[in-house]
């Protein structure tokens, strides 16, 4: 991907008309502030970007401003053209002109063109719909963001460049002043990007002010005049591209710039020979044939070891993983994989799980566990047979198992009777934890296993990771969290757009060339 | 104080099951007032027992469906088909009787095969396959048939449905021993194996469940037990359709709570997604699951057209009406995950005692229908408020 600065077309003077300024927002969950304090200056008619690490609290604080948290939900001001606004709803901000595009598009594949646009927004005659008018404004639409396509075709037809799109005309059919993109280019091939941003260049020109969430630091470094870099939830600082001189390095040193406090076990680390190799892995998306989720990755795991993954949200680390484990996630292609020395074959999650493999999902209440279930059913559902005489499952046996691992994890749970759905979320993951222990893997792949567990929790299931090293198992942790993965793993590969692009051993990583890898495909893969 | 407490939280999250137990013993009482006694006649409960056994044979199956997040609106019409195999087998074929119900429970395997076949490997949903079944099998039913009935059936035959087990009195005593003898192995058994479980889960040192209580549920079922044998010895004594029915809950409750079939469904229900990722084979969990109704329900069409003495075009109809709703009043849930055998087959008691007691005093069938829509609507309504209330989801 080329990396040479575009020069602005452009740039905004920094002290232009403001026609956003959210003031002091907080916004907490429970249990979570999410937002504390942010505070977010736009001026009209510029490019403004917000960069931060995942679950920096960009996308609440969009929500904050299109309505979805709706007025009274959050602590702050929110000054719009000079008024200050209290939306109640998504509607009540489309109104004043704010339209927000989500990561995840909100079309309806089985309509077309035309009725996406105008959904919810239909153009009436005597009270029917005026087709006419609509798909005579749908082609000025479509004319205006550059798509040549028929406003009859249906939404499923086309890709998702052009669904894109589609998106930004519906906004433009609402007279859109403030048009928000979270992670636009996300799904994008590197043409479809540049047209996106070509385009919203051109809106610009047009007067319209855009906020941009976006991962990818060439295309920010490309099209933003200012950029405002978010972290823990609190506004770090707000650089003007132009008079700040801005580039990569500069806006990845706010993003990481917290200190690392010892917050990890101490361990000493006792790794052994390669016994897992993954080479030249490719994966398709399971409905979009043309996007390749995972590009020729290869890796090794070596005994004892503990693996990390860096990558931003939707870069292809769970993709890769799931795709590991016995294909459960796309449409496999190509590939080797080996364990022990043997080349071996995994074509479902039952023979992944007979080789020695266990996978932690990152969303442990849809793809974790049975919400329903108690304690101890849940630590044995997956490999049942350990206790079972042939059909018959043997409760004692249950309760014994559950119970110790109950202890040695020290799960918090009235008895192992207890539904799961009543323990707190770091309790519910050392019931996975368990869950994959009891099935005996030789490697255990865990995808954010510290995701929404509070501090406590997080140093207890660190310490049970390491543990799992030490007793000779290899471990892929995968997270978002650098900390933690520069505390805990012994090597990290970091991948973008569903390709390895570096590997770099802990002691020679630190966020800042982590950041640039997970950023960008410029680099060469060392062993 | 506190054990008091403890003790009374205990019930409160045992609130859905002792609910459904109090429901019934009032119907019963209710009926048993109002009919002036008829409804706890032995001849009665005889009856109640005999008329209702296919719904809760088509229950157990159905409660499995159900907790695996499936439906089957097939079952009236394979039993229709299933009677009226064994009536072609039987009597145009000369099949012998015991080989034609061994056909018979192949061919509800081939049925369940087929739709199993659909819904698991094709993913067609349930709802759908088994409708389209519904159509099919009963079309199939009268083609077997040529639209005519056929009766009658080798007594063999028909003792599936109406025959007892003899009478080793001799019938000079008042009360039948055999099935004395065989109500007190079953009460010895069930409080042998709750005493055995209780002190199993002792041993763990997990027991939450307070020992009065314990007491009195252990006290009540053997009161139950023995006073149902009782009242079927001073008739004609054990029907052979309940030896059948009372293997079918022991088996199918032993599977659904301690074998890996079981828990594989449990997993389905509750969450699919987790269930495939923890190596589960869902779609022959699925797959099985309804070769397993196929079966169960050729198993209901035997009972059925031995007990009327006939293969009828239109039998079994709105049976698989009744199932379900006997599977909801006993507690599942409708986006699966949650359901018991026992619970299924105490809310087929209580469809079958409204139907009964219904009949016995005279109610028209238009209000029969419309009570029993209201305590279907009223038993889902009290689940849902009460998941609410704890807080559930």
């Amino acid at each position: 991907m080329s990396t040479q600065h575009v020069m602005n077309d452009e740039p905004v003077p920094a002290d232009g008309p403001v026609i956003l300024e959210m003031r002091s927002i907080t916004k907490e969950f429970p249990g979570v502030k999410a937002l504390s304090d942010v505070s977010l200056t736009v001026r009209a008619g510029e490019i403004h970007a917000i960069c931060g690490e995942n679950g920096a609290g960009k996308s609440t604080l969009m929500k904050v401003l299109s309505g979805v948290y709706p007025y009274g939900t959050y602590d702050g001001d929110i000054v719009y053209q000079g008024v200050t606004v209290h939306f109640r709803d998504i509607r009540s901000s489309e109104e004043a002109g704010i339209a927000i595009i989500h990561q995840e598009l909100a079309l309806i594949p089985e309509l077309s063109i035309t009725e996406n646009i105008f959904l919810g927004n239909e153009p009436t005659k005597w009270g029917a719909i005026d087709w006419i008018t609509a798909k005579k404004t749908a082609l000025e639409l479509l004319a205006r963001v550059g798509l040549r396509e028929d406003p009859d075709t249906l939404i499923k037809n086309i890709g998702v460049g052009k669904q894109q799109l589609v998106e930004i005309a519906k906004a433009l059919s609402k007279s859109v002043k403030l048009l928000i993109l979270d992670e636009p280019t996300a799904a994008l091939n590197e043409a479809d990007s540049q047209h996106l941003l070509d385009l919203i260049r051109g809106l610009k020109g047009k007067g319209i002010t855009s906020i941009m969430i976006s991962h990818k630091l060439n295309e920010i470094e490309q099209v933003a005049d200012s950029i405002t870099i978010i972290r823990d939830g609190k506004t770090i600082e707000t650089l003007n591209v132009v008079r700040d001189g801005v580039n990569e390095d500069r806006i990845i040193r706010g993003m990481v710039g917290r200190s690392l406090e010892s917050r990890f076990p101490d361990h000493v680390p006792h790794i052994g020979e390669v016994f897992f190799e993954v080479r030249d892995w490719n994966v398709q998306h399971p409905q979009v044939t043309e996007r390749m989720v995972v590009k020729n990755s290869s890796l090794t795991v070596r005994r004892g070891e503990i693996v990390g993954i860096a990558g931003l949200m939707g870069a292809g680390r769970t993709e890769l993983a799931m795709s590991i484990f016995g294909r459960s996630y796309g449409t496999f292609l190509s590939g080797r994989m080996f364990k022990d020395g043997k080349e071996i074959e995994l074509r479902n999650v039952a023979e992944a799980i007979d080789h020695g493999l266990a996978y932690v999902s990152e969303d442990r209440k849809a793809l974790g566990l049975n919400l329903l279930d108690d304690v101890k059913r849940s630590i044995v559902s997956a490999k049942l047979s350990k206790i079972s005489a042939g059909p018959v499952v043997n409760d004692g046996k249950e309760f014994a198992i559950a119970e110790g691992y109950r202890t040695s994890l020290r799960i918090k749970t009235p008895t192992v009777d207890s539904g799961v759905s009543k323990l707190s979320g770091g309790n519910q993951q050392k019931v996975v934890l368990a869950k994959w222990m009891f099935t005996d893997p030789d490697l255990l792949i865990l995808d954010e296993p510290t995701r929404g567990i509070d501090v406590g929790a997080k140093f207890e299931i660190y310490g049970i990771i390491q543990n799992l090293a030490a007793q000779g198992k290899g471990v892929i942790l995968i997270s978002s969290e650098l900390p933690e993965l520069l505390g805990l793993a012994d090597r990290i590969y970091t991948v973008f757009e569903g390709a390895i692009t570096d590997c770099i051993p802990a002691a020679e990583a630190d966020p800042e060339t982590l950041m640039k890898s997970m950023t960008s495909a410029r680099r060469k893969v060392r062993s | 104080m506190s054990v008091f407490r403890s003790s009374l939280n205990y019930l409160a999250g045992q609130l859905r099951q002792i609910g459904l137990f109090i429901a019934l013993i009032a119907i019963v009482i209710f009926f048993q007032v109002a009919t002036n006694g008829i409804t706890l006649k032995p001849i009665n409960v005889t009856n109640l027992i005999v008329q209702n056994s296919y719904i809760l044979i088509l229950a157990v199956g159905m409660v499995m469906v159900i907790i695996a997040g499936h439906i089957d609106l097939s079952v009236g019409s394979v039993v229709a088909f299933v009677g009226a195999m064994s009536g072609v087998m039987i009597t145009q074929w000369n099949v012998p009787w015991w080989l034609a119900i061994i056909l018979c429970l192949g061919v509800g395997a081939l049925v369940g095969m087929w739709q199993g076949f659909w819904i698991a490997y094709f993913g067609i949903p349930a709802f759908i396959v088994t409708l389209a079944g519904m159509l099919t099998f009963r079309g199939l039913t009268q083609i077997a048939l040529q639209n005519k009935q056929i009766s009658p059936f080798p007594d063999e035959f028909r003792a599936l449905g109406s025959g007892f087990l003899p009478d080793l009195g001799g019938g000079t005593s008042a009360v039948e021993p055999l099935t004395l003898g065989i109500g007190i192995i079953a009460t010895l058994f069930l409080v042998l194996q709750g005493i055995r479980q209780r002190r199993a889960r002792a041993k763990y040192d997990v027991e939450d469940e307070p020992f009065a209580w314990f007491l009195t549920k252990l006290v009540f079922t053997a009161a139950m037990i023995i006073g149902i044998t009782y009242l079927l010895a001073s008739y004609r004594g054990t029907p052979i359709v309940l030896i059948v029915l009372g293997i079918l809950i022991v088996v199918y409750a032993s599977v659904m709570s301690n074998s890996v079939f079981g828990r594989h469904i449990y997993a389905i229900g509750g969450n699919l997604n987790a269930a495939a990722l923890s190596g589960i084979k869902t779609k022959r969990v699925t797959f099985m699951l309804f070769v397993n109704m196929g079966v169960i329900s050729a198993l209901a069409g035997l009972v059925f057209t031995a007990q009327l003495n006939l293969a009828n075009p239109k039998a079994g109809d709105g049976f698989e009406l009744d199932a379900i709703a006997a599977v909801f009043i006993g507690g599942a849930a409708v986006t699966g995950g949650i359901g018991t055998v026992t619970g299924a087959i105490i809310g087929g008691f209580i469809i079958g005692l409204l139907n009964n007691g219904m009949s016995i005093l005279g109610v028209g069938t238009e209000y029969q229908q419309l009570i029993k829509g209201l305590v279907l609507l009223g038993a889902v309504a009290f689940d849902v408020y009460n998941k609410r209330r704890s807080g559930g989801r």
